[in-house]
């Protein structure tokens, strides 16, 4: 908003510092109002502090990654060796372990949270959507400490007496599929995350699928479509924005501490057994961090933090941009976040 | 559209199987949530009681309470709160005032962007800006990583709030002269004050669940601690050291601590729930 005319500058102020400070001044506040620089420019430097946590987030956890970066290298990423007694240190198990869980969370909580967000856009009526919508973004209040304490006492034992059984005797053919039943391990891992990205999904989905225009249902729905071919109409003009909703819930499993930490059995091994104890990026820094003797070990940690913080930071600026596509204008981005 | 070869009714059939199934989904996903909160107050309601919420923690065996760790999250969350509401807020109304440009859009972008970085990646960064150079845990440091998850969170909801307030107040404020700094305090933030608390009750209750940004910057203690250089319990980090470990007794106080936990989250998300649907 604009709505006074700068004042223009004197002729005195016309070259050398005079000149610019007025251009200063303009650029801050196009008012010409003393008052109003000092307040734009205080907000401003709020606005930066943002800026700043991101530059000083990279630049911190570099500076203290160092010695790591320095002896490992690339090699980092592809070693397998997590041994802090010979100062050995390899990402591998921990890329691999936050790698299947993840995909293993997706697997299980997409087709879940898609049917959630169309149940609660496309199908009910307005009274039971608005509830049910509440209810289930309640599931994302619900912090990760205490997923993990459920997950230990609740859905291990059952995943481990019930679940894990039935799936080695009907499918224990797959190599995913075999090994000791313990109830911890990576199958636990991908069930409690996919249970704490699903309503994260579906409450990004319902944003994308309320953005798409009206009249692509009128269409369908005039054209003699069912209910569900309407909804298919909806879901291709979506798509983009779906799959931005998937990265960003991808985004969030990959970054998931607590409730992993606490169900996946924290074993650096690389396994193909989904039965197996496993261990991820954030619940090694979790674990071993306090107790990291030696700076080379401390370091280690922080550069995985390091990376940690680079892989999330790009998925979910991906995530973030596939979603704006589809959503800009309307006023969905801020429930998005 | 190789559907006009399928008849009517089967076309039907499908629509009403994937109707229930969407119904399902959404079924199953309150199903959950009911039986996670009935679990925690079936097995929190037993361990609970008066001892329990002021006492500090003590052997197995002994009993012991988590008064220690409540005063600690207070404390926790009122640093982070006194740290992260107002530059929070002020980076909304900027994004929200003047934030049209290129820079408005980037800051907007990263806001966005950091409220999905994990927070365990917020607690190493606090360690190494806070407890290294203090050479201590501290509850300072744990104030400071919860006051980097909330920052970005108000300042979105900030701005969405501000957007929200009509565009004909500010011109009426305008027009009698009133200089923008002006309109934008006593006019627009008044008229987006209850949006904005709302954001900010929203913010406070979901970095109050954090524990990962907690182990390595508050730490944890067996005592009251009121200093703030000092390291500092939690409710969250000590219901994660009861869970893993191996004595029955703490396992009853971890669950005695969730619900105390959940019971603040819950009175926090569904009271703003029904504030702000009185209002609108």
């Amino acid at each position: 908003m604009r709505p006074l005319q700068p004042s223009p500058p004197t002729p005195a102020d016309a070259y050398g510092a005079g000149a610019r400070r007025a251009r200063w001044r303009e650029t801050l506040a196009p008012t010409g109002n003393a008052g109003d620089a000092l307040f734009r420019a205080a907000l401003l430097l709020a606005a930066l502090v943002l800026l700043l946590l991101v530059v000083s987030m990279i630049a911190a956890m570099a500076a203290n990654s160092r010695l790591s970066l320095r002896a490992f290298g690339f090699g980092f990423l592809t070693s397998r060796a997590w041994n802090p007694v010979t100062g050995q240190f390899g990402a591998l198990p921990f890329i691999y372990g936050t790698v299947v869980s993840s995909l293993l969370a997706l697997l299980i909580s997409v087709p879940v949270s898609l049917g959630i967000a169309i149940f609660l856009v496309e199908q009910a009526p307005r009274q039971l959507a608005r509830p049910v919508a509440f209810i289930i973004e309640l599931l994302a209040a619900i912090p990760s400490v205490i997923y993990g304490l459920w997950g230990i006492f609740v859905l291990a034992p059952v995943l481990r007496e019930h679940v894990e059984p039935l799936l080695a005797r009907w499918l224990g053919w797959l190599p995913l599929l075999q090994g000791p039943i313990t109830g911890i391990g990576l199958l636990t891992g991908g069930v409690i995350l996919a249970i704490m990205i699903t309503p994260i999904i579906a409450a990004v989905v319902r944003d994308v699928l309320e953005a798409v225009p009206v009249t692509q249902r009128e269409a369908a729905l005039a054209l003699g479509a069912t209910r569900w071919e309407t909804t298919r109409v909806v879901l291709a003009n979506a798509a983009s924005g779906i799959a931005g909703a998937i990265i960003l819930g991808l985004g969030r499993a990959i970054g998931e501490t607590m409730a992993v930490t606490m169900v996946i059995g924290n074993r650096p091994q690389i396994s193909a057994s989904l039965f197996a104890p496993s261990y991820t990026i954030a619940s090694v820094i979790a674990n071993e961090f306090t107790e990291a003797t030696g700076d080379i070990y401390l370091s280690a940690l922080v550069e995985l933090g390091l990376i940690l913080f680079l892989v999330t930071f790009v998925v979910n600026g991906a995530a973030k941009l596939l979603v704006w596509g589809v959503t800009r204008g309307t006023s969905g981005t801020a429930r998005a976040a | 559209m190789q559907d006009v070869n399928i008849s009517a009714a089967r076309r039907r059939a499908i629509s009403s199987v994937m109707t229930t199934l969407t119904a399902l989904c959404a079924f199953v996903a309150v199903a959950v949530l009911l039986v996670i909160l009935g679990y925690i107050a079936w097995r929190g309601v037993g361990a609970l009681n008066w001892r329990f919420l002021v006492e500090t923690p003590k052997p197995v065996g002994e009993g012991g309470g988590i008064g220690n760790a409540i005063v600690g999250t207070f404390i926790l969350l009122a640093l982070a709160s006194v740290i992260g509401l107002p530059i929070g807020v002020a980076a909304g109304v900027y994004l929200a005032e003047f934030g049209t440009g290129r820079f408005g859009q980037l800051v907007r972008f990263l806001a966005d962007t950091l409220t999905g970085v994990p927070s365990i990646v917020v607690g190493v960064f606090a360690y190494t800006v806070v407890v290294l150079p203090l050479k201590q845990f501290s509850a300072l440091a744990g104030g400071v990583a919860l006051a980097c998850i909330m920052i970005p969170i108000v300042a979105r909801t900030t701005e969405e709030m501000i957007r929200l307030v009509p565009h004909s107040l500010r011109e009426g404020a305008l027009a009698l002269g009133a200089p923008q700094w002006r309109v934008t305090l006593d006019i627009v933030l008044p008229a987006a004050m209850s949006g904005i608390a709302t954001g900010a009750m929203l913010a406070v209750a979901r970095v109050s669940g954090e524990t990962a940004p907690l182990l390595f910057t508050a730490f944890g203690s067996r005592f009251f601690n009121l200093y703030l250089d000092q390291p500092t319990a939690s409710l969250t980090v000590q219901i994660y050291n009861y869970a893993i470990s191996p004595y029955d007794e703490w396992h009853a106080q971890a669950w005695a601590a969730t619900l105390v936990l959940m019971t603040l989250i819950l009175v926090i998300n569904i009271g703003v729930r029904f504030m702000t649907r009185r209002k609108v």
